[in-house]
């Protein structure tokens, strides 16, 4: 059933307020981080009104309601992600955290001096600094998956670089700056063929498309609950079973640990041994329930929603003369518009577009090499997600007609 | 807010006097604003009193970043190179007239920022320069 953008809307407290007196928000910065729903807010704030208490070990009421809520939060995002068991779900702090955390345990244990990890020019910052400085730190070598002119990975490239026999292949699912949908599947195969294992950035996939991690065969898999409609502070590392199994923990302190002597220690079993110190208790709850909330309207009907809006936005952008959008066409890319407008600096753009109560992003977005590839400094990102209209892509495009007539 | 793009930016962003790069110069410092990618270089040519008889700036930003760049380095055309020393935020702020958040207030500093990295040797540009 197609989501109804209206009933949607009113779901999310923030669409009440205005920017300034009379003007409305013009939301289109979900890449960002996106807006969230009453659910998800009540759910948290319930939490501390209700069962809040520190999880594991205690046996007073509170204890055992605040380890249920968190655990059971677990187990829907297992599903949610068609992960085989909720074991495999680490909580961390975020993406970033995530691949860190399989950048320091994994890689450390199993990366030496010039084994190759693979990467691919359109990655986030936080799929390229934790291996530069394992590169720093271990001589491993990395190698890029070049990007085309129309914003796709060179798949040909891809198998040259695989004949080179690397150990990991570390890729982002979707480009938070072309909006890009990379053929993960095809990704991974190849990878697996090649004997390396795979690392997905899916902190823009998992929001917007349906995720089945088993059908991926990915090895593992990170996200943020914060661009999915949950809260800040939390974010997810799925891992094969045998995988997180193997690699030594992360961050050592409290929960991750089975027994502490005063010279040794032995780590927990699965997720605890990943998951040290008090953790982001009521973020769990509230990812939970931001689950529930995207899982009731289904993930397919989301997607499709987004797949008009951006078709449509693209349409009208490309119409303005002296606008080029990056990327591929609508059906291979997710609800981002990228764009560089003659002239006029991105920040320029996202300050006037301001006045109009428009929320864009104007700068690199965290992907300084890819601009860099494509030989600008900076861009303005237009970005939608489940609550986005039509209403506001005509909004952004008579806003963008404003900033060409001040800087004529 | 709707000062922000006053005239008077518009017009050096559109239409700067000091775009250029001086060859050969006495002074030479570039700079990036990671934040945005804006980038300025400032070119300076002194006479033996140590005064500015030239000078240039080059690079790519935002409007804010390039009109205070071309407003800066017309203004110092002339003064002694200790003066240039002295100059601070209120100065970049009474020239473009307006008032600036903390992430624009970056955008228009950089000119300076690089001016006086440039004038005092320096080896890299602080923000401790423009304070």
């Amino acid at each position: 059933m197609p989501i109804n953008v209206n009933e949607i809307r009113k779901d999310f407290p923030i669409f009440q307020r205005e920017t300034r007196p009379g003007i409305p928000l013009v939301y289109l910065d979900s890449t960002a981080t996106s807006q969230k729903p009453l659910a998800v807010i009540e759910a948290m704030n319930n939490f501390y009104r209700c069962s809040n208490a520190n999880i594991h070990r205690g046996v007073h009421t509170l204890a055992e309601e605040s380890t249920a809520l968190y655990e059971q939060a677990r187990v829907k995002i297992a599903k949610f992600i068609n992960s085989h068991s909720a074991h495999q779900i680490i909580y961390t702090r975020n993406t970033t955290e995530s691949i860190n955390l399989v950048a320091y345990s994994w890689a450390r244990a199993n990366l030496k001096a010039g084994d190759l990890v693979i990467l691919t020019e359109m990655e986030h910052h936080s799929n390229l600094v934790p291996w530069h400085i394992l590169e720093l730190e271990r001589g491993i070598r990395l190698e890029f998956i070049p990007v085309t002119e129309d914003g796709l990975l060179d798949l040909d490239a891809y198998r040259s670089l695989l004949s080179q026999s690397p150990k990991l292949v570390s890729f982002t699912h979707m480009s938070n700056v072309l909006g890009t949908i990379n053929p993960a599947a095809e990704i991974i195969r190849l990878a697996h063929e090649a004997g390396a294992l795979t690392l997905v950035d899916a902190a823009q996939s998992v929001p917007h498309l349906k995720m089945d991690v088993q059908a991926l065969d990915a090895d593992f898999l990170a996200f943020s609950a914060h661009k999915m409609c949950g809260p800040t502070g939390i974010g997810i590392l799925y891992g094969r079973l045998e995988l997180l199994e193997s690699m030594p923990p992360f961050l050592g302190g409290g929960d991750m640990i089975k027994e502490v002597k005063l010279r040794s220690f032995r780590a927990n079993t699965l997720p605890h041994k990943f998951e040290a110190g008090t953790p982001a208790i009521a973020e769990a709850v509230g990812l939970g329930a931001a689950v529930d909330y995207l899982s009731s309207l289904g993930m397919d009907a989301i997607s499709a929603h987004e797949q008009e809006i951006t078709e449509y936005a693209l349409e009208r952008l490309e119409e303005i003369p002296g606008l080029k959008v990056f990327g591929p066409s609508a059906d291979k890319k997710g609800g981002v518009a990228s764009f560089t407008f003659d002239g006029v600096h991105p920040h320029d753009v996202a300050q006037i577009l301001d006045r109009d109560g428009i929320a864009i992003r104007a700068g690199h977005h965290c992907a300084q090499p890819l601009h860099e590839r494509f030989g600008i400094p900076a861009t303005s990102r237009a970005s939608f997600y489940l609550y986005s209209t039509k209403d506001e892509v005509d909004l952004l495009v008579n806003g963008i007609y404003k900033v060409k007539e001040l800087f004529g | 807010m709707d000062d922000l793009y006053r005239e008077v930016i518009i017009e050096h962003y559109k239409n700067p006097g000091y775009r250029g790069h001086l060859d050969p110069h006495d002074i030479q410092f570039e700079d990036n604003n990671p934040l945005c990618g804006d980038h300025i270089e400032i070119t300076l040519r002194t006479d033996e009193s140590g005064k500015v008889t030239d000078a240039r700036f080059d690079g790519h930003g935002c409007a804010i970043s390039q009109a205070s760049a071309d407003l800066l380095v017309e203004s110092i055309i002339g003064k002694p190179l200790e003066e240039v020393k002295q100059l601070n935020k209120e100065y970049i702020l009474d020239m473009l007239g307006i008032d600036l958040g903390p992430v624009r207030l970056k955008c228009a500093l950089l000119s300076l920022k690089v001016l006086k990295a440039g004038v005092y040797g320096l080896g890299e540009a602080s923000e401790d320069l423009v304070e």
